[in-house]
């Protein structure tokens, strides 16, 4: 033999012996780019991804354990620690579902409220996210702008419920206080400056050859799959699918407001980032609407069914009956019949929804949380397997996850 | 609504058969329970059928009623985006009597049939990989049942001298208290303190 053999020999997969340089890296639970706690285990073959394992549970904190072992009022506080970008749609979800088993509906006025609010945490999550998609794959300015707005709509949040994350102010029967006519003005005069701010975020991104570059064809998913890997919201629009529960199941007074349902062609990273900024120019819509029909109308906030709802402070001064009822709803709560009820929301995220139990007493027996995130993180192997390392981030980015209703 | 849901409640009844057991109508959902084993077959017609479409697995989770034999409750979320309705199929399960895994139908079930493992224990026969999913490495139990403590067995501390996290068994500094507040005149089936005495109460006056 005049020449040495310098290959290994060929192998049944076509690989040569030795060709075979899978490796195994662990991201995060630290990461800037795993938006929170996930860990991912990637087996790669060179830069390739050949495998993801993501391990969530890191802020598991027993929530629908907990929520077994506190009354219906209670539990709902719960709700704002899960998605904590957007805190109110998930109250909406929960309150909806409790109101759904007792049978009552709340008044027009708590109805705009809702709405309002709702759409307002729609642009909290959709900035952060739009923003940090974008820091992920390298810009920095988005995030600085964005967090800005996002600053003044915690404002928002705050004058209504006073606090900024943690508002606990839709609440089964309404909401919590009336809004102040001042903020339905400030609400009203945020919404045109901030159609601007979008224009300038878009004008960083849009066009930018770097985050086209990273985002274009990347984390491609077909609606087909996209609905048998159970995503719902924006990762079904961004392929295609015309579904909006605002639209097609309408809750509240959504039926009765105009907006439009942007809708992606090629379902990849840069699509669903198309569809969150249109979604908050909608948002931006649907805000002024609510807001203009606060001005016009008057009326109480709260179901007026003093066995669910409790009394004005004012009332509780001089009637005797309405300090038992105060009393009773905050000791013993009130009961919600025998039953079981599931009822979704179209949060930022997707379909989050609540499935209670009830065992006819004053706590639930049993409340599922379906978390779109958590649907979605599940599909992160699907979506990645045959990308590059980096592109990792980029989906992450895009798939829009947080672990405060992932872990749950 | 509701009518149309009762219609599809019973064109499920003629087709799924035996499979089916019963359905419901409440509060605008339509439920529909069905045997265990048929489980898989149940959700591939429901995904098929062209009256029916569930294209899109929304849950999967568990609930625990520890005092029936099979006490735990498997209920699937299904929902159709093109003919735009819901439903929510049931079956039933004990905790050593496997469910037959639907991850070959929806890929959506893998993580969900996990959690329910994690939490209820309730085991999928065919997944192809039922691992723990939200509680930590190495936890034991399943922390969802009715009968696994709110405080849990065992808490975690970071022991400065081992330098790394141990866990020891939980040390509640204050007894745990549990508030039930049910009125006494509805729903309330212990005896209120100081009740129990009530059935000796003529027995003594009877000694005396």
């Amino acid at each position: 033999m005049s020449e040495i053999e310098t290959k290994a020999p060929e192998l049944d997969s076509g690989k040569r012996e030795g060709d075979d340089r899978t490796f195994t890296i662990n991201f995060g639970p630290q990461h800037p780019a795993a938006h929170g706690v996930l860990r991912l285990v990637l087996e790669l073959d060179g830069e390739v991804v050949e495998r993801v394992d993501p391990h969530i549970g890191l802020l598991h904190r027993g929530t629908e354990k907990l929520i077994e072992h506190k009354t219906y009022l209670q539990a709902l506080p719960y709700f704002d620690r899960l998605d904590y970008v957007a805190p109110m749609n998930q109250e909406h979800a929960y309150s909806l579902t409790v109101e759904k088993l007792v049978g009552i509906t709340v008044p027009r006025r708590a109805q705009l409220i809702r709405v309002l609010y709702s759409e307002i945490g729609r642009l909290l999550s959709h900035l952060l996210n739009v923003t940090t998609q974008a820091m992920d794959v390298g810009a920095l300015t988005p995030p600085l702008w964005g967090f800005e707005e996002r600053e003044k709509l915690m404002v928002f949040y705050e004058r209504a419920s006073g606090s900024r994350m943690h508002a606990a102010y839709v609440r089964p029967g309404g909401v919590h206080q009336d809004l102040p006519p001042a903020l339905v003005d400030d609400i009203y005069a945020f919404c045109d400056p901030f159609l601007k701010v979008c224009d300038d975020i878009e004008g960083l991104l849009t066009n930018n050859r770097i985050f086209k570059q990273r985002n274009v064809d990347i984390g491609v998913i077909c609606q087909e799959d996209a609905w048998a890997h159970g995503f719902t919201g924006v990762m079904v629009r961004g392929s295609g699918a015309a579904w909006d529960l605002r639209k097609s199941q309408p809750y509240e007074c959504y039926d009765e407001l105009e907006f439009d349902i942007p809708v992606g062609k090629n379902g990849d990273c840069y699509d669903r980032y198309l569809c969150r900024m249109e979604e908050m120019r909608q948002s931006v819509r649907l805000m002024k609407q609510c807001c203009a029909l606060l001005a016009t109308t008057p009326g109480p906030v709260t179901a007026d069914n003093h066995k669910m709802v409790p009394p004005r402070r004012a009332e509780m001064k001089s009637s005797m009956e309405s300090l038992i009822h105060h009393f009773k709803l905050y000791t013993e709560g009130y009961h919600v019949p025998k039953g079981e009820a599931y009822v979704p929301v179209e949060a930022p995220k997707g379909e989050f929804g609540v499935y209670l139990v009830s065992d006819g007493t004053n706590r639930p027996y049993r409340c599922k949380i379906r978390a779109p995130s958590f649907a979605h993180l599940a599909a992160l192997d699907f979506l990645c397997r045959g990308h590059m390392l980096a592109d990792v981030s980029a989906v992450i980015g895009s798939i829009d996850i947080v672990f405060g209703e992932i872990d749950r | 609504m509701d009518e149309s849901l009762n219609k599809l409640g019973a064109y499920l009844a003629e087709k799924l058969g035996p499979k089916q057991t019963s359905f419901q109508v409440e509060l605008g959902e339509l439920t529909i329970e069905v045997k265990r084993d048929s489980i898989p077959d149940v959700i591939a017609f429901l995904c098929d059928d062209d009256r029916c479409r569930f294209g899109c697995l929304i849950d999967i989770c568990g609930v625990d009623y520890p005092e029936r034999d099979e006490r735990f409750d498997v209920v699937y979320h299904l929902l159709s985006p093109w003919l735009n309705h819901r439903i929510r199929v049931r079956a039933t399960a004990r905790a050593d009597t496997p469910v037959p895994s639907i991850v070959e139908l929806f890929p959506a079930a893998n993580w969900f049939e996990r959690e329910a493992f994690d939490l209820y224990g309730i085991l999928f026969e065919g997944h192809p990989d039922l691992r723990r999913l939200l509680t930590d490495y190495g936890f034991q139990g399943h922390p969802l049942r009715k009968d696994f403590p709110l405080t849990g067995f065992v808490e975690l501390r970071y022991d400065d001298e081992l330098k790394r996290v141990v866990y020891e068994p939980v040390n509640l500094m204050q007894e745990f208290r549990s508030f039930d507040f049910l009125s006494p005149w509805e729903g309330m089936d212990t005896a209120i303190p100081g009740d129990e005495k009530a059935g000796e109460a003529p027995d003594r006056k009877g000694d005396a």
